[in-house]
């Protein structure tokens, strides 16, 4: 474990651009933090933290100088893996005949670094691995992003009100995946980073800035801010038989209750890390000689999401939100080793409703956890 | 290449990529279904498919549709595909000539086993247009003829104008050992065949249910109340396989659309034998 | 000797399966060996019921007549099947017509000939409406799936 002091924090960001990574981290935005293109330690949203309850974000100041005093926000990571639009591929059609070109048509990928992923978040993108790099076929522009990531991972020293990573075995501190992992720690004056390195690439930056070995001390200030951070969460998710649980109450009042508060507004789909529906949209150009096929992000909860010729398979909001919960919570299981939620509280933070996934599940199991 | 030997090939590293290809005849088989034969060009000398698969085919500006391979597979260079014309994209493809060009992606999807019917009755039940992704079983099994016992096709469709591959129903019916019936919905004073649902098509059989695999493919209804029908009359559960349908966008597990439960009918399905999908099947909205 | 050789077709006949050896006597008394030849009616719309039918070979189509669009077929009954349950059922009429789409030969059974025999006899009585009613619900539920219309472009039903 290395010590790096917090003024050499941009230097640590220097020295991942100049190995040719796009830095992309947190960054205030029209009152929110999101992730984004920044350019240097200067765009980190240092001296913020957030407050999260069920349909409520807001922001509010810190006076520690912490860069990592917040949690998450309604971008994630997802964004630039699995990207909102894309172009598939271009067709051409000139008298009868039609040739197709793919949509990255021989252009690199992006070199990116995810700067202060947390780690629900990591566990998000492994999530996301699994669907998109692991099964039958491979999605060929999520590899090649993926591919040349760099993960700088921040370890949580606060929570969000939304938060329950550790029920669901994500944090709040990360256990590998990442290349350099980072815990913020504040001992009176003295402000400074623990790091670690969880590949080659990432031992290589940190050797490459101005560092200290931790001693028994730091090491055990490190343990301690996500131990208290762990301490600090106010949810959890009952995980233990919950895909069975699922399976078996198909038809429980409960997914009554939800469908009546429920807007199908798909915006727990859209924050949500893991999520990965999409559809397809076909553009023709005026002429209507060159055809575009899009991808773009779509959601269970939309209308049109269960169309089948001459109908469609679950036209109700409570059919909706029971196929979104139960994708999240059991079939993913099925589908891919893992439940699909990290534990993030995004679509918690989000639902207009402030509907809360730990509740409703709570609800199918038979608990009333509603005060 | 044996139609046993194929593996299920994407045609590129790109699952979403669609290959152009053109069309090389359009036959009319009623007045709303017809098929299409493609010439596969360069993809030709590598595709192949099993019986049941399907591709997505793609019109120009106008989207893709998946569509079950109707034709043979043991001549991959004869795809061909029969297509209810119900929907944009459908309609379109209803619209082309020969020499026009459409894209293919494929083929994807589980198939009707042919292997474990080996020593077997195969019993094919077909609705509408599930008698497509049937035709290329009843090739398999034609082209082995020995390889099977007793084969058998029920097929019902609306009426008697709505009636697929006529001709082939004939010449099958004069195979050795092969029974076919025919039902119509309704009909007219000319139609001398049955009519009724299909599955009334069992009361003239005496099938030996412990021998005898169920392929069946059709609207859900349909497969719903064959289902019933063969089990009443004692086949295993494990011996009956259906088709499943749901809409696609993506054909490769990415979109989450053809989700059935935990299933993704692009790559679990569309075959399915019963006992995977049973407790399913009456889930209302699922 | 034509009466032996009706009740070895009746046993055969897949309605009258387990019906006992004594009520087997009852119905061959109003049992009779048929045959139409392709085209001809088994029965009328309208007409009074007096006979059902035992198929043994052949198909018969039930018709029924919609003026403007003709004669439509909308079941058939074939080999081991029956037709006609209305000899039973008040006002014994039949709604509509049997048309013999191929050759066909059948037992009749004489309806009036058999009421007599159902009032008379309940257990006979019993084992002819025990067969009729699965027949009729088998059909029932045969119809219920035809209007479903399951091969029509729009479903009635949501898949």
């Amino acid at each position: 474990m290395h010590i790096i002091e917090s003024a050499v924090l941009g230097q640590l960001l220097e020295a991942i651009a100049a190995r040719g990574y796009a830095l992309i981290g947190p960054t205030l935005r029209e009152g929110a933090i999101v992730c984004d293109t920044i350019r240097s330690v200067d765009d980190l949203p240092r001296g913020y933290g957030d407050v999260q309850s069920p349909a409520r974000y807001e922001l509010r100041r810190v006076d520690d100088g912490t860069y990592f005093s917040y949690v998450v926000g309604p971008v994630s990571w997802k964004k630039f893996l699995f990207p909102p639009r894309m172009t598939l591929f271009s067709a051409t059609r000139t008298g009868k005949t039609m040739s197709v070109v793919p949509g990255s048509n021989g252009t690199a990928p992006p070199m990116l670094a995810f700067i202060g992923v947390r780690p629900c978040e990591l566990s998000a993108i492994d999530v996301q691995d699994r669907v998109f790099l692991q099964g039958d076929y491979i999605d060929p522009t999520y590899k090649s992003i993926r591919d040349n990531c760099f993960f700088l991972v921040v370890n949580c020293a606060v929570t969000g009100g939304n938060c329950f990573c550790a029920s669901m075995g994500t944090g709040p501190a990360a256990k590998a995946g990442y290349d350099i992992v980072l815990t913020e720690i504040v001992d009176g004056d003295h402000h400074f980073f623990a790091a670690e390195a969880g590949s080659d690439r990432g031992k290589e930056v940190l050797d490459a800035v101005p560092h200290a070995s931790a001693g028994d001390v730091e090491k055990e200030q490190a343990a301690g801010v996500t131990a208290r951070a762990a301490s600090s969460l106010t949810k959890q998710m009952d995980v233990e038989g919950l895909p069975q649980i699922l399976k078996e109450n198909f038809d429980h009042p409960a997914w009554d209750d939800v469908a009546r508060r429920c807007l199908l507004c798909a915006n727990c789909t859209m924050v949500c890390p893991t999520c990965f529906c999409s559809t397809v949209e076909d553009t023709t150009d005026l002429g209507g000689t060159r055809a575009d096929r899009l991808r773009r992000w779509d959601s269970c909860f939309t209308q049109d999401f269960a169309k089948v010729a001459g109908g469609n398979v679950r036209p109700s909001a409570r059919a909706r939100y029971r196929q979104w919960l139960t994708h999240k919570l059991s079939n993913w299981v099925d589908q891919f080793g893992t439940m699909g939620c990290v534990g993030c509280g995004r679509c918690i933070t989000w639902c207009p409703a402030g509907i809360d996934i730990t509740v409703e599940a709570g609800m199918i199991r038979g608990h009333n956890t509603q005060e | 290449m044996t139609h046993e030997a194929i593996h299920a090939s994407v045609m590129s590293p790109d699952p979403m990529l669609a290959h152009p290809v053109t069309i090389k005849r359009v036959i009319w088989e009623t007045d709303d279904t017809f098929t299409l034969q493609i010439d596969m060009g360069d993809f030709g000398s590598d595709y192949g498919f099993r019986p049941g698969q399907f591709n997505m085919l793609y019109v120009f500006g106008a989207g893709e549709a998946a569509i079950s391979i109707s034709s043979d597979p043991a001549q991959p260079r004869g795809l061909a595909h029969t297509i209810h014309r119900v929907g944009v994209v459908t309609t379109r493809l209803a619209q082309l000539k020969r020499g026009d060009m459409i894209g293919v992606r494929g083929p994807f999807g589980s198939s009707w086993p042919i292997d474990v019917a080996r020593g077997k009755d195969v019993c094919l039940v077909a609705g509408g247009i599930g008698l497509a992704p049937l035709r290329p079983v009843m090739y398999a099994l034609l082209r082995e003829r020995t390889a099977f016992e007793r084969i058998i096709l029920l097929y019902g469709a609306r009426s008697p104008l709505d009636l697929l591959f006529r001709v082939e129903l004939e010449e099958w019916a004069k195979e050795r050992n092969v029974e076919v019936l025919v039902t119509v919905d309704r009909g007219d004073s000319s139609w001398k065949g049955h009519i009724g649902v299909v599955t009334n098509l069992f009361s003239y059989l005496k099938l030996d249910a412990r021998a005898t695999l169920a392929y069946v493919c059709g609207p859900e209804t349909m497969m719903k109340f064959t289902i019933d029908e063969l089990e009443r009359r004692g086949l295993p559960e494990s011996q009956i396989l259906l088709s499943m349908e749901r809409n696609m966008k993506c054909a490769v597990g990415f979109c989450g659309h053809c989700q059935y439960g935990p299933e993704f009918i692009c790559k679990d399905g569309p075959v399915f034998t019963l006992p995977r999908v049973r407790h399913l099947l009456d889930k209302k909205e699922l | 000797m034509q009466t032996e050789n009706l009740t070895e077709i009746l046993r055969q006949h897949p309605f009258l399966a387990g019906l006992s050896d004594r009520h087997m006597e009852v119905l061959l008394g109003c049992a009779s060996n048929v045959r139409f030849a392709e085209g001809a009616h088994l029965i009328h719309e309208g007409q009074v019921a007096n006979r059902f039918y035992l198929v043994r070979t052949g198909r018969v189509a039930l018709e029924i007549d919609v003026n403007a669009r003709g004669p439509l077929r909308i079941q058939t009954v074939g080999p081991g099947e029956v037709l006609g349950w209305s000899w039973l059922i008040s006002p014994f009429r039949w709604h509509f017509n049997g048309v013999a789409v191929a050759d066909v030969r059948a037992v009749a059974l004489d309806g009036e000939c058999l009421r007599v025999k159902c009032e008379n006899d309940h257990d006979f009585g019993y084992e002819m409406l025990k067969r009729l009613s699965q027949i009729m619900e088998r059909r029932l539920e045969a119809t219920r799936l035809q209007i479903l219309d399951v091969y029509g472009t729009t479903p009635g039903v949501s898949v």
